[in-house]
């Protein structure tokens, strides 16, 4: 049993640059499987989300994160314990709508563009969509429908690299049906 | 001291697992129905301790025992459900379950493509692993009390 307590404890360090790379690649066949960006963005999104689904088991068997009480919690989370353990950057949270139920992760660097250039045929790809994906994956798990975009982008010419989040409902728990 | 049986459920009801080791007396019903009748009430225990509690809770549900046995209940904030019925000297199993979340299904399962979430586990490392682990508590053994 030693071996997998240990497996879960000490995350494995993996080489950022294989996964920026990779994920660039993944990127590349994308853009020459599918004519035009919309369509790219979203197999990213789909993608993401598929991915979400599962890394959520896998950060809360690491971390001792319970659930949630509100949104603000939530953003923390996110920023502080997730983005660091995965990415390794801790993006700060801003732009908090008056209601509390919207909030922007604001990137100073974003590993998964480290080595891009965007061409100008480009212009409507959403490079990093994979990430929205995944956080809006994770957080269905977790009983939260969140709408997740990228609002500004540092490979598009702005200045920031920034993500809105934006909390739609709860999702409500049910007994199965023909269960009474 | 022993451990009785083992259910896994996902968030939406189904039973993904289900283990046994010392269960003297079946419950009489299929499989499905129990594993149903097992849902449903774990699913009312938690709704009625959240409705009855005087205090706002932090971990909910844990634990129950009858003259015979304790059910230990552990819930992760993604709705994956562990139970372990054992008898009545295991203290607070908490730690255990949470460790095969974190060391058995999340490796096992979460990390294994293959196997579909929310269907019934099929994964055979997975099962012997769960053995395994549970064979070796401390208290599994019936003769250690």
């Amino acid at each position: 049993m030693s071996r997998q307590s240990n497996r879960t404890t000490d995350s494995k360090k993996m080489n950022a640059e294989l996964f920026t790379l990779t994920y660039g690649a993944l990127v590349t066949q994308l853009c020459k499987d599918y004519e035009n960006d919309e369509e790219v963005n979203k197999q990213l999104d789909k993608m993401g989300y598929n991915i979400g689904v599962r890394l959520i088991e896998d950060f809360l068997a690491r971390s001792s994160v319970g659930r949630c009480q509100d949104f603000r919690e939530t953003a923390d989370v996110i920023a502080k314990v997730a983005f660091k353990m995965y990415l390794g950057i801790t993006p700060s949270v801003t732009n908090w709508s008056p209601a509390g139920d919207e909030f922007s992760l604001i990137l100073e660097s974003n590993p998964l563009v480290d080595f891009v250039e965007l061409p100008d045929n480009h212009s409507s790809l959403v490079y990093s969509n994979l990430l929205c994906g995944v956080l809006r994956g994770a957080l269905e798990m977790v009983q939260m429908a969140v709408d997740v975009k990228f609002a500004q982008d540092t490979l598009r010419g702005d200045n920031i690299t920034e993500i809105r989040m934006k909390f739609i409902k709860r999702i409500e728990e049910n007994l199965p049906a023909g269960d009474e | 001291m022993t451990v009785h049986n083992l259910y896994i459920f996902d968030r939406n009801g189904s039973c993904l697992h289900y283990g046994e080791w010392n269960r003297k007396k079946q419950a009489g019903i299929s499989k499905e129905e129990e594993f149903k009748l097992m849902y449903g009430m774990l699913f009312s225990i938690r709704s009625f301790c959240s409705k009855m509690s005087p205090l706002d809770m932090k971990d909910g549900f844990l634990t129950f025992q009858t003259s015979k046995y304790k059910l230990h209940y552990y819930e992760t904030p993604t709705g994956i459900k562990i139970i372990m019925n054992t008898d009545l000297g295991v203290p607070n199993a908490k730690d255990i379950l949470h460790q095969i979340y974190s060391t058995l299904y999340v490796e096992y399962i979460v990390k294994n493509p293959l196997c579909v979430l929310g269907e019934q586990l099929t994964s055979d490392l997975f099962t012997t692993r769960l053995d395994l682990y549970i064979r070796a508590l401390p208290f599994f053994s019936p003769r250690a009390a």
